[in-house]
């Protein structure tokens, strides 16, 4: 799919598939697209090139939609509304019948911990809460797939594990959901696949793991010494890449951090220094994400 | 799904969204001040003081109230929704824009209807008669419904400031008030007078309105109803069509 805004070229022909069941990360920083591609595939804009089907269904028709919960970004709830008038509402949009509606808004909104306060009117939430209700508001009707963009941005702890907690009971229960997020911790320890966007192309989709382990270069030694180094003095130990000084700590970056470790014993012992610690660091997700949107950028 | 149980549950979610939006928006400040209280000083001013009778002043204000009522709620309902980020919400629901539209449209027919049934009964209370009950009633909700995707018009340009629309609507409203046989009967206006009500859909109703309680007006009823319904149905389709493209540019 591609999307323009005038002469800016959004999103430019974004392509990968989701399996069944698969919880799937949509990362990329601030303008990268990771929104504006959500929006398409929930057919509140449409692409202009290109297009896209959610179990067959073509994005933007009702049978599209009616099999899909959505959480937008910044999204809302009626404020003047109380939180079951709102999940309500919802459930009717969805032409979900009454007493399911009912037993279901009951059930999801004790999981969520905000049954206590149903009836108060949302603009009594915090935003946390607020946050909750959304995600209650987009599962009324027990959709086959859950788009959530950014759902933890911004929250408060208690309101970010229990979300996290429960896309993961949702997707161990078979649920197929697609999250973009830029919290590298979060697509860490939730997803199956990540896609990452940058500039409106998508430069990687793989299992976490396996982009952090393809990230050539960004194995990094984290050491500190009894005394002060110069970081020029350790940049040219060989085998290193990059040097960061880290509070009181130097992380190397190198390709071979086995050759690396028996090179700074060799440079402490010759200089008289001693090693207060020393570890391994194999990549972050972080640590992939910045190297392949960088490279993106130093292509373009 | 066939189509017309498709069509009948986009209405069943319309009704739903009308009813959200009675909820939400009737006691809103704007909605108060512009779509009631706006509308009758601006009728008293012009009426206290004049020599006027309860036969003429009720078609007139009745024709003004239900103008400025049905086209009080419709304009501002997606605008506030944008500015408020419920709208998007709203969108990836499966409604279609129409039926959003649809629904917006209902909540201010509501509204109109509701209020002009308390400026009739007022009516009927000093003492005026309406001949014809039935078409009057057809009038008066064939006229809320037309006013009413009238203001959905207002709201297609893609701002999100309720403030905005108001503006655009007080540019057209004014003056459609003017020139629409509300305080001047068609058959006193000069001919180019009446040559610029004939574009006024308010025109039609005041003159159906004047036609049952003053027992005459200017062009025959059917005439009236015809054209109310023609304007009805250019304003609905204009405002579906055009929504749709600018509905989504206002994420």
């Amino acid at each position: 799919m591609t999307k323009y805004y005038g002469e800016l070229l959004a999103v430019d022909h974004v392509s990968f598939t989701v399996g069944r069941g698969e919880l799937f990360g949509f990362l990329g920083p601030n303008g990268a697209g990771k929104t504006t591609t959500v929006r398409m595939l929930t057919g509140v804009i449409r692409a202009d090139e290109g297009s896209a089907s959610i179990s067959g269904h073509r994005v933007g028709t009702l049978k599209a939609k009616q099999i899909a919960g959505v959480v937008p970004e910044m999204a809302n709830a009626y404020a003047d509304l109380s939180a079951w008038d709102n999940l309500m509402l919802m459930a009717e949009l969805y032409g979900i019948p009454a007493s399911v509606a009912r037993e279901r808004g009951i059930s999801l909104m004790q999981e969520m911990g905000l049954y206590p306060r149903k009836d108060s009117l949302v603009k009594t939430y915090s935003r946390g809460m607020k946050q909750r209700l959304i995600l209650c508001m987009a599962l009324v009707s027990d959709p086959e797939v859950l788009f959530l963009d950014e759902p933890t941005s911004g929250l408060d702890v208690q309101s970010v594990r229990l979300i996290k907690d429960l896309l993961q009971g949702l997707n161990a229960k078979g649920k197929t959901i697609f999250l973009t997020t830029h919290d590298m911790d979060e697509a860490n320890q939730l997803c199956d696949r990540v896609a990452i966007i940058n500039k409106g192309n998508i430069v990687a989709i793989d299992a976490p793991e396996k982009l952090r382990m393809a990230t050539s270069g960004m194995h990094s030694v984290e050491i500190s010494f009894d005394n002060v180094v110069s970081p020029e003095v350790l940049a040219n130990i060989p085998g290193v890449n990059t040097v960061k000084k880290l509070g009181d700590k130097y992380r190397l970056y190198t390709a071979n951090p086995g050759e690396l470790v028996v090179s700074l014993a060799n440079y402490s012992s010759s200089h008289g220094l001693n090693v207060i610690s020393l570890n391994i660091l194999v990549p972050s997700l972080e640590d992939a994400f910045v190297a392949l949107t960088e490279k993106e950028a130093e292509h373009a | 799904m066939p189509e017309p149980a498709l069509v009948r549950e986009q209405m069943r979610r319309s009704l739903v969204i009308a009813r959200k939006d009675i909820r939400i928006y009737y006691s809103k400040g704007p909605v108060i001040i512009f779509g009631v209280l706006f509308p009758v000083f601006l009728f008293l001013s012009f009426t206290i003081g004049r020599d006027l009778s309860v036969d003429f002043m009720i078609p007139g204000l009745l024709g003004m109230i239900l103008f400025f009522t049905a086209t009080s709620i419709s304009p501002i309902v997606v605008p506030w929704e944008a500015q408020a980020r419920t709208l998007e919400r709203l969108m990836s629901c499966p409604v279609r824009i129409k039926t959003i539209i649809v629904g917006d449209i209902l909540a201010s027919f509501a509204f109109g209807v509701g209020i002009s049934l308390v400026t009739i009964m007022l009516g009927l209370f000093l003492g005026v008669t309406i001949s014809s009950p039935f078409i009057f009633a057809i009038a008066v909700i064939l006229a809320a419904f037309c006013f009413a995707s009238l203001g959905t018009v207002f709201s297609i340009p893609p701002t999100n400031l309720p403030a905005t629309v108001n503006m655009i609507a007080a540019v057209v409203k004014f003056p459609v008030v003017f020139i629409s046989g509300v305080f001047i009967p068609l058959d006193q206006l000069p001919a180019w007078g009446q040559a610029v009500a004939y574009i006024s859909p308010l025109t039609y109703f005041t003159d159906i309105a004047r036609t049952s309680i003053q027992g005459q007006g200017h062009l025959p009823v059917v005439v009236d109803l015809l054209v109310l319904l023609a304007f009805t149905a250019l304003f609905l389709v204009v405002a579906m069509k055009l929504h749709q493209r600018t509905m989504p540019r206002r994420i």
